[in-house]
């Protein structure tokens, strides 16, 4: 008697064990959803007076210079738009093309070289690459384009490009893997060139992917700070077309990032650099919703055709 | 020309089209690794002359103009230390969570949503944010706490979906046979589950350390010092740290010699890689001892 | 005595796929039930049902009653969902298909299931690895290095190591799941000998991989397709004078 007392009260406690570590594991799942709103709020609390104490037209204005209460925020969201933008047209051609010699054309070995070669690249700090770019890249850039100063939109866009480039390889790299194996087969069997399957078969099945690797890099460009803050010359202007390129420029993460150390808790300034905060949260969460819209589509599709 | 000839010259034309695109192909990805093979090499024949004892073990002294960086490196050291307390149990048991527990519910599918989401939002954002929250809400001031908790944060989304990536890879009938033998959910996980996928695990955190590491942006405002004469002494004081150092002089000292900067990129960079290194190391040797 | 009866079961997976419509029969204890028939007839599912293993798949609807008697008359309702599924896959082992070791070493196999009950004494734990090794005709085999990783025995050790896993909680019934289907014949009639000593002291509930095995292993067989129990008789009467028209033609071999 004794002894089954003694059994069940042992089950009873691993009973307990079992419910409580549920319990702790559960929380944690839950938490990242906790992380993002809580993000939001805090942005939100902190970000939101601005509209109250800077009029609209103000915020909205060309001119960004808070020392005498101007606070317009076009300039910084044109050297934002600018910057990405020329980061973007590095980002893609050679990120993708990259994707798909590493998947489509690549012997084994040199894949298994190249994939983590380009990993090393996304664990450069992005004070390294500015570094590089004020000693190395802005001063040839000056000298060659002639230019008044090498450190400008072009220097931001293109160390920003070589940041976006791992996330756009690997993102694409894995949805060209994804595309069964049977199509590519199919494509060749029909007597198409490898080149021929990679532009009109692979490469189409795997839009969705490569879509979403595009859109991610641009994200990845948009959110970085610290290499555009000390390559891009920090001007708050609105650029002048792709001209703007040449120029120096300055973006809403460079903004935050040398202003807000210089502010005082609370104060006009203080607030209007949170709502560029909510600006940038808010951008970067329509990017990853839509991008992930796609992930789970195109999972979807995948299933249904495999089942 | 009948057939057989246009056949055989559109086949040619294809065959130079191939040829060509995959030249082109090839074009842009060496010129995409390329210059990551120059970044290294200059970063690496700049900053190794200056590599001494005394520039790794030494306080930075004429205005951080020469000395050492030792402050700035153990800074990263204690904040790197403190993230990983924070962000790997948490991030492990989220990453349990949707691997072993989590049902296939509108519920799931916000939480990797809201995982993809932090995983985006920019570093600046979370300097934002830490400043909000931990520095003046909760009041810690710029600290290596504040500091850390933020860039815990920001380091979740690699932890767990790395580590979710590697509890999945264990088959599952490895769980099935574990609850048939009258094992519950918890005890297949930790004695099961969690030791075959624990170098995957590993890696995964690395990989966080490694973000967490040579970030800067987080930092800026919730615990970064520009120069400190002493070593933080608690965990509630300002640190110096390396990527933060690295951005002082070479944006905010005048006539800063490029040596030190070198260095200092030099430091960074192996701690970096040599983390980078020993992920892929793990890797590589769990894959080659694996029984399934 | 009889150790399940089993009375109107339905079982339906969310994707459709394997079912059970309105199963009743009742299994004996301390004999050898044989479940055949071709793929999809539903036998796995009522394997994976009598230990509750189905938990883990996307059952959609479960009914009907599976009773589960103790040697003292007593007995628990299977399905119940305040039955303690712990204590019932304790009482129900299970063999599957593959072998499928647990990547531990060949001792911590035979304890697992022990130590996970909450057992920690080591000489306990030493005599039940030995007992259910020697069950399994393993022990001579593998005495000598029970600390090796269990991957590294040959398929069929492996699949008797599962077996001896099995035996280590001392439970009632032991399912199988075409146990042999990976082995060759030597390995095969090992398990198939093991089998014939064990009904002594427990149930055995067996899915054969072939109908010759059905034959050469039941006490009594039961034919499933597609879902229905068509047939449910003692001894080899099935296979050598099948009453219904399907179970004939399957045994003859004109489909499946």
């Amino acid at each position: 008697m004794e002894i089954k007392l003694n059994v069940s009260w042992k089950k009873t406690l691993q009973a307990i064990n079992e419910q409580v570590i549920t319990r702790a594991i559960q929380a944690s799942g839950y938490s990242a959803i906790l992380f993002v709103v809580v993000i939001f709020i805090f942005l939100m609390r902190e970000g939101l007076p601005a509209l109250e104490e800077v009029s609209v037209s103000n915020l909205f204005s060309a001119r960004w210079y808070p020392i005498e209460d101007y606070f317009g925020i076009l300039p910084l969201l044109g050297g934002s738009l600018i910057v990405t933008l020329g980061a973007a047209l590095v980002a893609v051609p050679f990120g993708l093309g990259t994707a798909i010699f590493i998947a489509e054309i690549a012997p084994r070995w040199a894949r298994e070289i190249l994939k983590p070669f380009v990993e090393v690249m996304a664990g450069i700090p992005s004070v390294v690459l500015g570094f590089l770019g004020i000693v190395a890249l802005a001063p040839r850039l000056r000298v060659l384009l002639d230019l008044p100063t090498g450190l400008t939109a072009l220097a931001g866009s293109l160390l920003l490009g070589g940041i976006s480039i791992p996330t756009v390889v690997s993102v694409a790299e894995d949805a060209l893997d994804a595309v069964p194996r049977a199509y590519r087969d199919a494509a060749l069997a029909l007597g198409a060139t490898r080149w021929q399957t990679i532009w009109r078969v692979t490469l189409p099945a795997a839009r969705s992917g490569v879509i979403t690797a595009v859109m991610l890099g641009v994200g990845r460009a948009i959110g970085e700070t610290m290499t555009v803050m000390m390559v891009t010359g920090n001007a708050p202007v609105i650029p002048a077309g792709l001209a703007g390129l040449f120029a120096p420029a300055r973006t809403m993460t460079a903004t935050i990032a040398a202003e807000m150390g210089e502010v005082a808790a609370g104060s006009v300034h203080y607030h209007v650099l949170f709502f560029i905060g909510i600006l940038l949260f808010l951008i970067s969460l329509v990017i990853n919703l839509t991008a992930s819209a796609v992930v789970f589509r195109q999972r979807k599709r995948a299933e249904r055709i495999l089942s | 020309m009948d057939t057989h000839q246009r056949r055989n010259s559109s086949t040619a034309r294809r065959k130079l089209y191939q040829r060509l695109g995959f030249g082109l192909l090839g074009l842009t990805t060496a010129l995409t690794v390329l210059p990551i093979l120059l970044i290294v090499v200059l970063i690496f024949a700049g900053g190794v002359p200056s590599i001494s004892l005394e520039f790794l073990t030494g306080f930075p002294s004429n205005g951080m103009r020469s000395g050492g960086i030792l402050p700035a490196i153990l800074g990263t050291v204690y904040l790197t230390f403190f993230t990983t307390l924070f962000a790997v149990p948490l991030g492990i048991a989220a990453a349990i969570y949707l691997s072993e527990y989590a049902a296939d519910s509108a519920l799931t599918r916000l939480i990797r949503i809201a995982i993809i989401n932090l995983a985006g939002i920019p570093s600046i954002v979370y300097g934002l944010f830490g400043l909000g929250i931990f520095v003046l809400f909760f009041n810690l001031g710029t600290s290596i706490l504040a500091a850390s908790l933020t860039l815990a944060i920001m380091t979740l989304p690699v932890v767990i979906s790395t580590a979710e990536e590697a509890l999945r890879s264990v088959p599952q009938s490895f769980r099935v046979v574990s609850i048939s033998l009258g094992a519950t959910k918890w005890q297949t996980v930790r004695r099961i589950v969690l030791p075959q996928s624990l170098p995957g695990i590993l890696t995964g955190v690395i990989l966080g350390l490694e973000r967490a590491a040579g970030e800067t942006a987080p930092i800026l405002f919730t615990g970064a010092a520009f120069y400190l004469p002493t070593l933080p002494s608690s965990p509630l004081d300002a640190t110096m740290a390396l990527p933060y150092h690295l951005y002082v002089i070479s944006t905010q000292v005048p006539g800063m010699p490029t040596r030190v900067q070198y260095g200092t990129a030099l430091v960074l960079l192996i701690l970096v890689l040599g983390l980078n290194l020993i992920a892929t190391i793990i890797r590589s040797r769990a894959r080659a001892r694996r029984q399934w | 005595m009889d150790k399940f009866v089993i009375e109107d079961l339905t079982v339906q997976y969310s994707d459709g796929a394997e079912s059970l419509r309105q199963i009743s029969m009742a299994i004996p204890a301390n004999s050898i039930t044989v479940l055949f028939g071709p793929a999809g007839g539903g036998k796995s599912t009522l394997l994976r049902t009598l230990n509750r293993l189905n938990d883990l798949a996307d059952v959609v609807r479960i009914s009907g009653k599976v009773r589960l008697f103790a040697a003292d008359g007593s007995s628990v309702e299977v399905l119940d969902r305040r039955t303690d599924v712990i204590a019932l896959r304790r009482r129900v082992a299970m063999v599957f298909a593959r072998p499928i070791v647990l990547p531990l070493s060949i001792y911590q196999n035979l304890s697992y299931a022990l130590e996970m009950a909450g057992e920690r004494r080591k000489p306990v734990l030493d005599q039940a690895v030995e007992r259910s090794l020697r069950k399994a005709a393993l022990w001579e085999e593998v005495k000598d290095r029970l600390q090796d990783p269990a991957a590294a025995l040959s398929g069929g050790q492996q699949q008797r190591l599962c077996l001896a896993r099995s035996l280590a909680l001392e439970p009632e019934v032991i399912l199988l799941d075409e146990p042999t289907s990976g082995l060759d014949p030597i390995s095969t009639n090992k398990v198939e000998e093991s089998l014939q000593e064990l009904k002594q002291n427990y149930t055995i509930i067996l899915v054969p991989h072939s109908i010759q095995q059905a034959a050469r292993t039941a006490d009594q067989a039961a034919f499933f397709l597609q879902g229905d129990l068509i047939e449910y008789r003692p001894g080899k009467e099935i296979f050598l004078n099948p009453q219904d028209r399907r179970t004939k033609d399957y045994i003859e071999g004109r489909f499946g």
